[in-house]
């Protein structure tokens, strides 16, 4: 049980079954689309970006409870950051996932939550579907992003 | 007197599983319960004994030398092919081609068969069901020649509704592709009707049998289609290997596939003047070991015989629905009255991945996702469901590891 705990940990699972920031941002003016063709999982982040600053952040669409919390974490963790700050909060976070960073909680706040993924390279495309989707939004892509 | 049970042909399972080494193996520290076979078998000691024999002391290049291991090579892989004939039930050895796999076979089917047949207003009939391999061929050649695609639903079991389908032949009907066994739900279509409507409206049939070759009795003859399609590795043969039967007349008509060596009779800058079937639609150098154990998989189905096998796992079947279908919050996924060894469910307000990797850490390997058959999924309305399938070495034990795991998935999830 202790492995498993260690991936679905109690935060993870609250955050799965009561997502936060879940629906359309307010006064969004950026988004994109997010799929992972392996479990047919589809996200939708929308933003609003002023001045360089995230003040809203909301995400929707299906997922399993890794994808879902880490979305619904994320949403919580970019409100307030400066665009540069959010794309090196995903890059520790893509660090903490891929193994080659120690988990520094100072850094990523609740997102240590999700560590427990490196132990499972199969579900990382899981953690990291929305965060792709977000880094597509502040490019201003168009075309959906994929974890493939 | 001998009672009916007393005649069913019975496998040992505990023997059985002896013969297959990966199944003694642990999965993060607990023994490894396999029921992902719909996906890939895991392969017994005679098939990799027999590739490793082949390697060791037949192989040469086949059908062009004059020395001693030539002869070797090319008396395994012509002996293989009459194995594996014998085993598909084909009339006659040539109609059976060595391909990569069920995909390859129905690829060479569509732009060999299909493409040069077809224009505009011509219809190929599929059912909903279908695994991609048994779609995306058809709409490439769809696209290559104006034909269109129709699709015939199923009833709320997830089995074929035939009348449906019938309705959907029509005199534009040339194709009819099915698959002989749902790999996302088990489903066994009833695959010699759907044949004989096609054939009184002329349409030519093509049946997508890799999840068939493990669990039935093979006869595609008696069957009355016109082309058949397996892959080894489903059925506890090597990957990279299968066959498409076709019928002799049809097969004879064709264009090759693709061009190489072994495939000509002569060459020229002018011209080529191409080999007869099974030859001319097999260039290049074979996977002349993948034709030695496909047939080795298919003597061990042979030697065990199909109908204790077929006993087995019905019996596996009928006792993981049952205790499956009793965990709350289960809903099952094909119901149909007919079914292979394949349990598809959802578990309520858990996704299918989630269920996927909490049971891995119990050793309990199943399929999560879509199974390769998107329209499916979504003409049911759903993403994703987690799926069982269960092989001639499995056990009832290993399904209560399974339904202990779900167990688990739903406290964690409470």
């Amino acid at each position: 049980m202790s492995d498993l705990r260690s991936l679905y940990q109690e935060i993870i699972l609250d955050h799965y079954k009561r997502p936060r920031h879940r629906g359309v941002a307010a006064e969004a003016n950026r988004e994109a689309e997010g799929y992972n063709p392996l479990c047919g999982d589809k996200v939708r982040v929308t933003l609003s970006v002023r001045d360089g600053r995230i003040e809203d952040v909301a995400f929707d669409g299906e997922g399993c409870a890794i994808s879902t919390a880490s979305a619904s974490l994320m949403s919580e963790a970019l409100a307030g950051l400066e665009v540069e700050e959010a794309r090196q909060l995903f890059e520790r976070f893509h660090r903490l996932l891929t193994g080659d960073a120690v988990a520094d909680e100072e850094e990523l706040g609740k997102l240590i939550a999700l560590s427990g993924v490196r132990e499972y390279p199969m579900r990382v495309k899981c953690a990291t579907l929305a965060w792709h989707t977000l880094q597509a939004a502040l490019d201003g892509t168009d075309q959906a992003v994929s974890t493939e | 007197m001998t009672t009916a049970t007393q005649q069913r042909s019975t496998l040992d399972v505990e023997v059985c599983r002896r013969d297959f080494p990966i199944l003694a193996t642990e999965v993060r520290g607990r023994p490894l319960v396999y029921l992902d076979n719909a996906a890939s078998s895991q392969k017994p000691r005679q098939v990799i004994a027999a590739i490793e024999t082949y390697y060791r002391e037949k192989h040469a290049n086949v059908h062009r030398g004059v020395h001693h291991l030539a002869q070797l090579a090319t008396d395994a892989y012509e002996g293989a092919r009459d194995t594996v004939a014998r085993h598909l039930g084909a009339r006659d050895r040539r109609e059976v081609v060595f391909v990569r796999g069920t995909t390859e076979a129905i690829n060479l089917v569509a732009q060999s068969f299909a493409r040069p047949r077809l224009g505009a207003g011509d219809e190929i009939l599929l059912t909903q069901l279908e695994h991609h391999s048994n779609i995306v061929p058809w709409q490439l050649v769809a696209q290559q020649t104006g034909a269109r695609i129709v699709v015939a639903p199923l009833d709320a079991t997830g089995q074929l509704d035939l009348e449906q389908f019938e309705a959907r032949l029509s005199p534009q009907t040339r194709i009819v592709g099915l698959a002989h066994v749902s790999n996302a739900l088990g489903t066994v279509l009833p695959v010699a009707e759907v044949c004989e409507l096609a054939r009184q409206r002329g349409a030519v049939t093509v049946v997508d049998g890799a999840q068939a070759a493990p669990h039935l009795q093979l006869d595609v003859a008696g069957l009355g289609c016109d082309f058949y399609a397996v892959s080894a590795h489903k059925a506890y043969g090597p990957t990279g290997i299968g066959a498409l039967w076709g019928r002799g007349e049809l097969l004879a008509a064709m264009p090759p596939y693709q061009g190489g060596g072994e495939m000509i009779r002569t060459v020229s800058f002018e011209g080529t003047d191409f080999a007869e079937a099974p030859a001319r639609f097999e260039a290049g150098t074979p996977n002349i070991a993948g034709a030695v154990g496909m047939a080795a998989a298919f003597d061990y189905l042979d030697a065990l015989g199909l109908e204790a096998i077929a006993n087995h796992e019905h019996d596996l079947l009928e006792y993981a629905t049952r205790q499956v279908a009793a965990i709350e919050g289960v809903q099952l996924v094909g119901t149909a009255a007919n079914k292979a060894s394949v349990l598809s469910f959802l578990l309520d307000g858990v996704h299918a991945h989630d269920v996927g990797t909490i049971l891995d850490t119990e050793g309990v390997a199943v399929r999560v996702g879509h199974h390769c058959a998107q329209p499916l999924m979504d003409s049911l309305g759903i993403a994703a469901t987690a799926r069982a399938s269960f092989a001639l070495y499995n056990t009832r034990q290993e399904i209560d590891a399974l339904v202990a795991g779900l167990e688990r998935v739903r406290e964690l999830f409470a």
